[in-house]
């Protein structure tokens, strides 16, 4: 081993420590028993009287099950809308001619331009004018925290570019076996678009999986909290209980965790294809 | 009839996500510049038009200012870190070194964490008596209050967004390394050039359109900062971490002052227009390579 790679590991080291280690001392605090001092220095990082009781603890007090199925089904929906939507609308964009093409490629693009936060006002009146409010029942609640995402730009143009990689043989050659428009989307184009598909799937996934800023404008019952604005409530629920709330943020963590590192290979080339098309 | 319905398929396809993008992105899209003129103020269901009145108070505004100039600095101070940090990581990680891809997963795990669970754990590191106060106290440096002193809380807020984004655009830097060409750095070893040197010769000029994408990116989600502030200080202490999403947050969701609120969000809107503009237009005129 030689001197230059003694140093990059070094480096990377560090960098892994700093990358992981407030997700570590959370875990650690979230190990003390209630008669150890967390406030100790120097800090200490293995828990001395070792126990899971606040993760009982708080699992008992908050109804992360709720939250957890919240999230699912919110993320899980808006994943499905914008698969089906974003292949719709990109089909004939990449694949056909009509009036209003460039109008409507254009119109797309315009949306990149406008940060969601500029216009958070008017489509938060936009739900209410709907009645798509968890005040009116669970399904309305659930349509104003999906519909705002349900398709945007990068999926459309991230379709739209898988679409404009097929030869255009394929197409001529159902056209002649008789199938329709829509045949050809469903079982000549959707099927070779798959990796775009996955790729499309898992970012809209960890998106709307992490979303806050939304959820908590327009969720009013604790019923229908997703996740990130559950565990933000546990500061103010556990004002200075730092135990209870690392166990909180720890356990919110899990599932995202473990849809990351068993997808971790698609994240890193997901990310790639994103970038590099745009 | 076949040529009739032909001729209307390409709008079917079109139709759901157009229902979805008019209802949910260009109805609000220009209702933002005519709730801007409106005020909502006296009565939060009949809100009545007030023309320039809610531009002119913003503008009057201390902590408008105040919250513009903190958005400022987020910008200054995050945006070229993470476009140089982020490069320098990926150039680290993109060596052949036995374990390399743990370490690239370690790096992404900020990224893909909920940034309200990051926010609870950097909070918890910035406690009074947390841990980076022991780190400092080694180096016999006095308690600092990082999210409660006026003077540093919006820094220890910016140094989060910082720790969250650097897998990101490693991920995006690394995509881009591997098309440099290999032989331009043999070339770069005969002429003697160090490690430095290499890169800033052959990396940097070939990564300089991922460089603008990173800084183009980096800067309008600086522009938008929000959760970390929200999870960690509040936009406080004294106004002193409050960023200008925040503020159009608090007026509208807090103060129900939608009008207000909207007209700060037009504000917001046209720096970001101006910002992707000279952003493209700077980096179009460099994309010569350096060298």
């Amino acid at each position: 081993m030689n001197l230059k790679k003694i140093l990059a590991y070094a480096a990377l080291i560090i960098l892994a420590i700093i990358s992981i280690g407030p997700f570590l001392w959370l875990l650690s605090t979230a190990l003390k028993a209630s008669d150890e001092n967390i406030f100790a220095y120097p800090p200490i990082l293995i828990p001395q009287h070792f126990t899971l009781e606040n993760f009982t603890g708080v699992w008992k007090q908050i109804p992360f099950m709720g939250y957890i199925i919240n999230s699912f089904i919110v993320s899980g929906i808006t994943v499905f809308l914008n698969l089906l939507l974003s292949a719709l609308a990109a089909y004939p964009l990449a694949r056909m001619r009509f009036k209003g093409k460039n109008m409507v490629f254009y119109a797309v693009l315009a949306t990149i331009m406008v940060p969601f936060q500029v216009i958070m006002i008017p489509i938060y009146l936009m739900v209410l004018k709907l009645n798509l409010v968890d005040s009116a029942s669970d399904f309305a609640g659930f349509a104003g925290l999906i519909l705002p995402f349900a398709v945007n730009a990068f999926g459309i143009f991230l379709m739209r570019q898988a679409f404009l990689g097929i030869p255009k043989e394929l197409e001529e050659a159902a056209i002649i076996d008789g199938c329709n428009t829509y045949d050809i989307w469903l079982k000549i184009f959707m099927p070779l678009v798959k990796p775009a598909l996955a790729t499309l799937a898992i970012f809209t996934f960890v998106g709307a999986w992490s979303e806050f800023l939304w959820p908590s404008i327009v969720l009013t019952r604790r019923e229908m909290y997703t996740l990130p604005v559950g565990i933000n409530d546990l500061q103010g629920v556990f004002s200075a209980n730092w135990r209870y709330i690392s166990a909180g943020a720890i356990i919110a963590t899990i599932p995202i965790l473990v849809f990351f590192l068993g997808l971790q290979r698609y994240f890193i080339e997901g990310t790639t294809q994103g970038a590099v098309k745009e | 009839m076949y040529k009739y319905s032909k001729q209307f398929t390409p709008y079917l396809f079109l139709a759901p996500a157009a229902v979805i993008l008019i209802l949910f992105f260009f109805i609000p899209f220009l209702e933002s510049f005519l709730l801007s003129f409106q005020s909502y103020r006296n009565d939060i269901y009949n809100p009545q038009w007030v023309g320039l009145e809610n531009y002119i108070n913003l503008f009057h505004a201390p902590v408008f200012w105040k919250t513009l100039v903190n958005t400022f600095i987020y910008l200054i101070g995050v945006v070229p870190l993470l476009v140089v940090l982020s490069l320098v990581i990926a150039i680290l990680v993109n060596q052949k070194l036995q374990g390399i891809k743990i370490f690239r997963v370690m790096i992404y795990i900020p990224v893909i964490v909920s940034i309200v669970v990051a926010g609870i754990a950097w909070k918890w590191i910035y406690a009074d008596s947390g841990i980076l106060n022991y780190i400092i106290s080694l180096f016999n440096i006095s308690k600092i209050g990082w999210l409660t002193d006026p003077r540093f809380a919006l820094y220890s807020v910016m140094a989060v967004t910082i720790w969250k984004g650097l897998g990101y655009y490693m991920v995006i830097y690394l995509a881009a390394l591997t098309s440099v060409p290999k032989d331009l750095y043999e070339a770069c070893d005969i002429d003697g050039a160090n490690t430095l040197q290499k890169h800033l010769a052959v990396t940097v000029p070939h990564l300089m359109p991922t460089i603008t994408l990173v800084s183009v990116i980096s800067s309008i989600s600086a522009m938008k900062v929000f959760v970390e502030i929200y999870v960690m200080t509040q936009g406080g202490p004294l106004n002193a971490s409050k960023t200008i999403v925040y503020y159009i947050y608090q007026r509208a969701f807090e103060n129900l002052d939608m009008g207000y609120a909207s007209a700060a969000g037009v504000v917001l809107l046209v720096i970001v227009m101006i910002m992707s503009i000279i952003n493209v237009k700077f980096f179009e005129n460099n994309k010569q390579p350096i060298a």
